[in-house]
């Protein structure tokens, strides 16, 4: 008796309202991208600038006294936010404190984070110091990582589109980048809608929901291939919805196993992690998603040229010869 | 059909095999560690009991090498800092009034008096009485360059010498600019490396980035701001006379002495009178150059007061060493060979090219050459590092665990099969990741997780074409090798997209991105390599065992 997620055979029609879930896809990008634009992300230190400090104490977290402790000090724009994790220990009350960039270029004042610790200090008297952790970056540098972040993720894409055009056709390429820019997309406007944290960690996540979601792709693309030389007279949209039905089983497998792994790593691999843990989760069902409804979707809708097997037997089975 | 031949069966076993025993060492960690470090310290030529003993608890017929734990983990501080070039070109052309001022006052008939005008950085402005002779003014000036080595290799002048009305204007040209800066940038790295050794914590990173960046980090440190108290401390620099040289650490110095190691190690120790013949102060300049012999030497420079004071010394001495201590260690201790009269001298030893470079970084270094600006400045402290690696390994644990149960589920003996070469790709990872030595951080864990979330793929792949295989082929051997065959270009094609972007990754991102970017595409190779090979031999082996008329997959 084995488990199985997706019954031995499927024909489910993918594509009987394909301008639907495109059109769906598109009002979600824009839903996304307007959040993007009048909430704003929530930048952390890494692209901002500023200081973060992270403290820990034996008694509770009064958020109200450590803000009224701090006002004294005048830094300017001063965020405190307790942190909950089912990781803690009892007398584990820990609590996160963003200051501006100060003045000048330099990161922080040995001056400033002595004030910090001394005030707060003298409202709880179980606040363990020195602080567990302290980062600042100064503004100079904030303005360089975010350029880096951005060239990174359009270089991704770039890499990619001409990988797959080289391997598959040009309208395999664009399909497949339609796919990422929508992932992409829906996973900036998630941070920004949630307002979670983004910072550098999340650029990793978000290469990684790139590679992912093409992984995801190229599969199905793979497939797509094989199967529009194996059946030459079937229309376009029969070859897709085929080669999806015969790899939803996969499709389904690897995205559960991905998922379980990230899902242990979010509830139990601790605060720190977990906003960037939680990009690549929600990475994977948005990219699952897209490789069906968007990648094929603009595949059917640009249409494929058929007789391009016959040019180049050999394209698409260059590795198929390798032994093992 | 279904056949490995066995020298390849060989190959594949012995390559997991060989990365299984590269990963060993990783899970004892702390044991191992112990041992490196002792063993580190009887290279250093302390030998003790309880080195010898740490040493041995890892064998040394084992690999050794361990994967390193980033700043996240262990716990540490890590900095980025700006140097400011520029002020060192300020202090070069202050330096330079004094020998223009003594260059010009020959020639006060012709050009009248000179008065030195407040400047900004670059450039040294000098008023004279008489601009019509400006052109004497500035051949003067020119006369005082120095020829310098630009990037290209041409030889061009050190200072560029024009005239604005009644200035005389001096600035530094581009080449000479270009060399200062390369100068600056080693002195500063030297200095720093050299004050953060003192320290003595384990494995600092320093690392120079672009023009004018230097990276710092150092694991087990407090915090980033004893890393700057420590860099900031001015270094100093003493020439004292020499008692006595000595093996051993706890000699009793005596009244008016004291004991100082050798910089070279634990080994020397030599016996100093306290007061300094010379200080650092005192000194103009420092150079590498070669002794008459053609070996490699260092010539330095005093001002007029230290010139005269190591003068009188030197002549007094000869035939006994003086010691060149920096920062309370003796950098060397040359013999006096005769008087040194003039200011200059050689100081020669048992250098190469590469110390003599060094030595004369640090003496013309005394303190950093330019200030630093902090960019950047992380401090993780070693609790939190802990508490990430405790969440870390027990998210490991139970990702790895609940996968390996649901691969069973779903496909049998073949789920076992991949299970088992998902445990040594985990290894493999490790093995290759110690081997480069690379550095674990905590994205790098979360990287790791993923990857086994995504190993699994390559081997769903396959199992899911061998059961379409199945409906339509002849037999099971022909399915798994269709299965195999064409699983194959999938396979390939999902991991390399996805491995470029891991190689973007590390090229363009720092410090944690980075440590992720490593594990994934680390993770990429072994997971197809385990997946096409590691599997299939498994496979292979388990139906010529058992030849199966029907398989379930």
């Amino acid at each position: 008796m084995r488990l199985r997620l997706v019954p031995k055979q499927t024909s489910i029609d993918f594509f009987a309202k394909w301008k639907l879930w495109l059109g769906i896809s598109a009002l979600l990008m824009v839903v996304a991208f307007a959040s993007f634009l009048f909430q704003g992300l929530n930048f952390g230190i890494d692209f901002r600038g500023g200081t973060t400090i992270r403290t820990e104490s034996t008694q509770p977290v009064d958020v109200a006294a450590y803000r009224e402790a701090l006002a004294a000090l005048e830094l300017g724009d001063v965020a405190i936010s307790e942190v909950f994790d089912p990781t803690f220990g009892p007398d584990q009350n820990v609590a996160q404190i963003r200051i501006q960039a100060q003045e000048g270029g330099e990161a922080v004042s040995p001056a400033v984070i002595n004030d910090v610790a001394d005030a707060l200090a003298a409202v709880d008297p179980g606040l363990k110091l020195p602080f567990p952790s302290v980062e600042s970056v100064g503004p100079k540098v904030s303005g360089e990582l975010i350029q880096t972040a951005a060239l990174a993720v359009v270089l991704a894409i770039g890499a990619v589109l001409i990988y797959i055009w080289l391997r598959f056709e040009w309208q395999f390429a664009l399909g497949a980048v339609a796919a990422l820019v929508h992932d992409v997309i829906l996973t900036i406007g998630i941070f920004s809608e949630l307002q979670i944290k983004f910072d550098l960690a999340i650029i990793a996540a978000l290469l990684t929901i790139v590679g992912y979601s093409l992984n995801d792709t190229v599969v199905v693309f793979d497939r797509v291939r094989e199967n529009l030389r194996k059946y030459k007279k079937k229309p376009l949209n029969e070859v897709l919805n085929i080669s999806i039905n015969e790899t939803l089983s996969r499709t389904m497998m690897t995205s559960v196993t991905t998922l379980l792994a990230l899902i242990s790593l979010f509830v139990l691999g601790g605060d720190v992690i977990r906003g960037f843990v939680f990009a690549m989760i929600w990475g994977v069902i948005v990219g699952t998603y897209s490789s069906i409804f968007v990648a094929s979707a603009i595949l059917l809708f640009l249409g494929v040229k058929r007789d391009w097997s016959k040019k180049d037997p050999s394209a698409g089975t260059r590795f198929g010869d390798i032994d093992a | 059909m279904l056949q490995i031949p066995a020298w390849k069966r060989v190959l594949i076993w012995a390559a997991c095999a060989l990365g299984l025993i590269l990963a060993l060492p990783n899970g004892f960690y702390d044991r191992v560690e112990r041992s490196n470090d002792a063993e580190a310290r009887i290279e250093a030529g302390f030998v003790t009991d309880e080195n010898t003993a740490d040493a041995g608890l890892w064998p040394s017929y084992l690999p050794s090498s361990l994967v390193n734990l980033g700043l996240d983990l262990r716990g540490g501080a890590h900095l980025l800092a700006e140097v400011k070039l520029e002020e060192v070109y300020e202090t070069r052309l202050e330096g330079f009034w004094p020998e223009l001022r003594d260059a010009l006052r020959p020639e006060r008939d012709t050009i009248g008096t000179i008065r030195l005008q407040p400047s900004s950085g670059n450039e040294l402005r000098v008023r004279i009485s008489q601009p019509e002779n400006m052109a004497r003014a500035m051949e003067v000036a020119r006369g005082l360059a120095n020829p310098v080595q630009s990037l290209t290799g041409a030889l061009e002048n050190d200072i560029e010498v024009t005239s604005d009305g009644t200035d005389l204007i001096v600035s530094l040209s581009e080449a000479e600019r270009q060399a200062t800066d390369q100068r600056t940038m080693a002195q500063t790295l030297e200095i720093v490396r050299r004050r953060i050794d003192e320290a003595g914590t384990r494995e600092p990173t320093i690392q120079r980035q672009g023009a004018d960046r230097v990276l710092i980090q150092v694991p087990g440190i407090g915090s980033a701001q004893e890393v700057k108290e420590l860099i900031g401390k001015p270094a100093l620099l003493t020439f004292q006379p020499v008692v006595t040289r000595t093996e051993n650490g706890e000699t009793n110095p005596g009244p008016g002495n004291e004991i100082l190691p050798s910089i070279d190690g634990f080994s020397a120790f030599y016996v100093l009178e306290r007061t300094p013949v010379v200080t650092g102060e005192d000194l103009v300049n420092a150079q590498p150059s070669f002794d008459q012999n053609g070996r490699p030497a260092v010539d330095f420079r005093f001002n007029t007061s230290g010139a005269r004071k190591f003068g009188d010394y030197t002549a007094e001495n000869v035939g006994s060493p003086f010691a060149i201590v920096l920062d309370g260690e003796v950098i060397s201790a040359p013999v006096i060979q005769t008087a040194i009269r003039g200011g200059s001298g050689q100081i020669t030893g048992d250098f190469d090219v590469v110390e003599s470079t060094n030595l004369s970084i640090l003496l013309r270094a005394g303190s950093l050459p330019a200030g630093l600006e902090f960019l950047e400045e992380r401090t993780i402290g070693p609790d939190l590092g802990q508490d990430s690696i405790d969440a870390g390994t027990i998210a490991c644990i139970v990702a790895f665990a609940a996968i390996l149960v649901f691969m069973a589920l779903s496909y049998g003996l073949f789920g076992i099969f991949a299970n088992i070469a998902l445990i040594i790709n985990v290894g493999l990872i490790f093995g290759l990741l110690s081997l480069v030595g690379a550095t674990l951080t905590l994205p790098g864990i979360a990287g790791i997780v993923l990857t086994i979330g995504m190993a699994v793929d390559a081997n769903v792949l396959v199992f899911e074409r061998i059961r379409e295989e199945l409906k339509t082929a002849k037999g099971p051997a022909r399915a798994i090798d269709l299965g195999y065959e064409k699983a194959l270009s999938a396979i390939v094609d999902a991991n390399i997209t996805t491995f470029i972007t891991a190689l973007i990754l590390y090229a363009m991102g720092s410090g944690p991105v980075r440590g992720f970017a490593i594990t994934l595409g680390l993770g990429i190779i072994t997971s197809v390599f385990t997946a096409i090979f590691v599997t299939r031999v498994m496979v292979v082996m388990w139906f010529e065992r058992k030849r199966p008329k029907t398989i379930e997959v």
